[in-house]
């Protein structure tokens, strides 16, 4: 797995729960190191032992953990480059609904051995979507769960989401529009430097 | 034709102007009017908003008209003066130009310049794909730089601990044959000194290695004491010290700094209780750049000259002499 989501996780469990919760994960997760670089490649067996010394830790479904990290990922300040490079993604939330095929791809080309898991959104009537996502990491869908609402915080948009579960490797979120433009949204300027 | 009529323009190339044949601004398309929002475009002389840079002499509208289908290189004339490209063609009317305008390279200031949203570009335009590639890459980037600031460091450290002692932190053999290396290189004269621990051993034999290592440790503060910044003090085996002194050049100078180390030497070092009595022998020699001695002779020479002293009866000083390698019985074996 790349660094890059292994330094994400990393990331997100020192902001939100200090650097001696992420020590702790690091031994639970038998990981020998306590720094994920972000440009390195893992093995794919440490992302899902990482999740679940999380969750075991912190006393929680590891699908909750998950979820927060989708928000995480969205909304803190330390990671705002990327709720920038996912804004490139559309003017409103239906046109990021409709980019999200195109994440893998958007994130290649930035870094070309990062590989995102597969996503690919249906749409059934104007206001009701649904996401699956392809990954063998368990519970991806609940990352990318967390995303959506961040991002429809971010736009906006009040939308309704639910994890359909789903078979091995394959997760549905069910999207309900209730709103577009059901609050201010954050701003997006393009010329705008990332910190 | 009327403003409503530009409009499959507007969205087409939303950075356009429609110029009449002389030259006068008819409409312009919706991100132009952002670039100076509080002007009205329509009646202004092309000419006199832009200055064409490329191709030059471009002073009257007919020059402009003649370069239809070449690329423009254009400037606003006022402040923020944004450089653009555009290309001028005939049309839509009959007796009318367009221009298409674009950022070019200045894309990244532009869109911040007149604070630009996804919405004032065309969908097919790539400017939106382009700003997303410049912030992903410097995102990337700046994850590749940190990792790599993270590796120099690390480098360093590890170069730093590969030339250094750890018991004494003084530096090890490994870096003075770079240090002479490099003096030999660049020709840099400098003073050097063989010292060798007199009655050490004693010390480790009867009061142990823990007295021995404080020992060792002691000397090394010394010298680092009685030496200059720019002099490195080495420790090449068990009680083996090489000291290089550019700094000190002059036999004198040597010699004063080389008895104040003997002098130091031979107080008692306390220890648990207890007193450690050693003491120092010292063979000197100089590297000339001038001279016929490589760096590893001078070295080999003030090896000789501590064998001299440590035959004249411990601490001593003895500056090297060829005629010291005719009462030498085996200098070769010392440096083994």
């Amino acid at each position: 797995m790349h660094g890059l989501i292994n330094r994400a996780i990393q990331c997100f469990v020192t902001d939100t729960y200090g650097t001696e919760t992420w020590h702790a994960v690091a031994v639970e997760a038998e990981l020998d190191f306590v720094e994920f670089e972000a440009m390195l490649l893992y093995d794919d067996a440490l992302t899902p032992r990482v999740l679940d010394a999380a969750a075991h830790l912190l006393h929680r479904p590891r699908a909750e953990v998950m979820e927060d990290l989708g928000t995480y990922l969205v909304s803190h300040p330390s990671v705002e480059a990327l709720r920038r490079l996912l804004r490139f993604g559309g003017v409103t939330f239906v046109e990021f609904l409709h980019s999200l095929d195109d994440l893998p791809d958007r994130a290649r080309l930035a870094v070309s051995d990062l590989n995102l898991p597969r996503i690919e959104l249906r749409e059934h009537t104007s206001s009701c979507y649904s996401l699956f996502c392809y990954s063998s990491v368990q519970g991806y869908g609940h990352v990318m769960m967390g995303v959506l609402r961040a991002m429809a915080d971010d736009y906006g948009a009040l939308a309704l989401l639910e994890h359909s579960g789903g078979d091995a490797g394959t997760e549905v979120i069910s999207i309900s529009l209730i709103e577009t433009e059901f609050a201010e949204g954050r701003i997006f300027e393009l010329g705008a430097r990332a910190g | 034709m009327t403003a409503v009529e530009f409009c499959g323009l507007d969205i087409l190339c939303p950075m356009h102007l429609v110029l009449s044949d002389t030259g006068h601004v008819r409409h312009a398309g919706p991100t132009v009017k952002k670039l100076r929002p509080d002007l009205d475009l329509t009646g202004a002389r092309f000419l006199e908003l832009f200055d064409v840079k490329r191709p030059r002499a471009v002073t009257k509208m007919a020059d402009l008209s003649a370069l239809a289908g070449t690329k423009l290189h254009l400037q606003l004339r006022d402040p923020p003066q944004t450089e653009l490209k555009g290309v001028i063609v005939p049309g839509p009317m009959p007796g009318h130009f367009t221009v298409n305008l674009s950022f070019g390279i200045s894309i990244v200031d532009g869109v911040r310049d007149y604070a630009l949203t996804s919405a004032d570009f065309a969908p097919t335009d790539l400017t939106v794909e382009m700003l997303y590639l410049v912030e992903a890459k410097s995102a990337a980037m700046e994850a590749s730089r940190k990792l790599n600031l993270r590796l120099q460091g690390a480098k360093i450290a590890a170069e730093e601990q590969a030339f250094t002692d750890t018991l004494t932190g003084l530096k090890n053999r490994r870096a003075m044959d770079h240090i002479m290396a490099r003096y030999e290189k660049w020709g840099t004269q400098f003073g050097l000194m063989q010292i060798d621990l007199d009655w050490f051993k004693a010390v480790n034999d009867n009061m142990g290695h823990a007295a021995g290592d404080h020992v060792l440790q002691t000397v090394a503060h010394i010298m680092v004491e009685e030496t200059r910044d720019n002099d490195t003090v080495v420790r090449i085996g068990g009680d083996e010290f090489v000291v290089l002194l550019p700094s000190a050049q002059e036999m004198g100078d040597l010699a004063a700094i080389g008895h104040r180390i003997i002098e130091r030497l031979t107080q008692p070092i306390p220890f648990a209780g207890k007193e450690c009595r050693i003491s120092a022998s010292i063979g000197v020699a100089l590297f000339d750049p001038e001279g016929a001695d490589t760096t590893a002779q001078v070295l080999d020479n003030a090896d000789v000259a501590l064998y001299a002293s440590k035959n004249a009866g411990r601490a001593q000083l003895t500056f090297y002499e060829p005629e010291l390698r005719e009462n030498v019985t085996e200098p070769a074996s010392r440096s083994a």
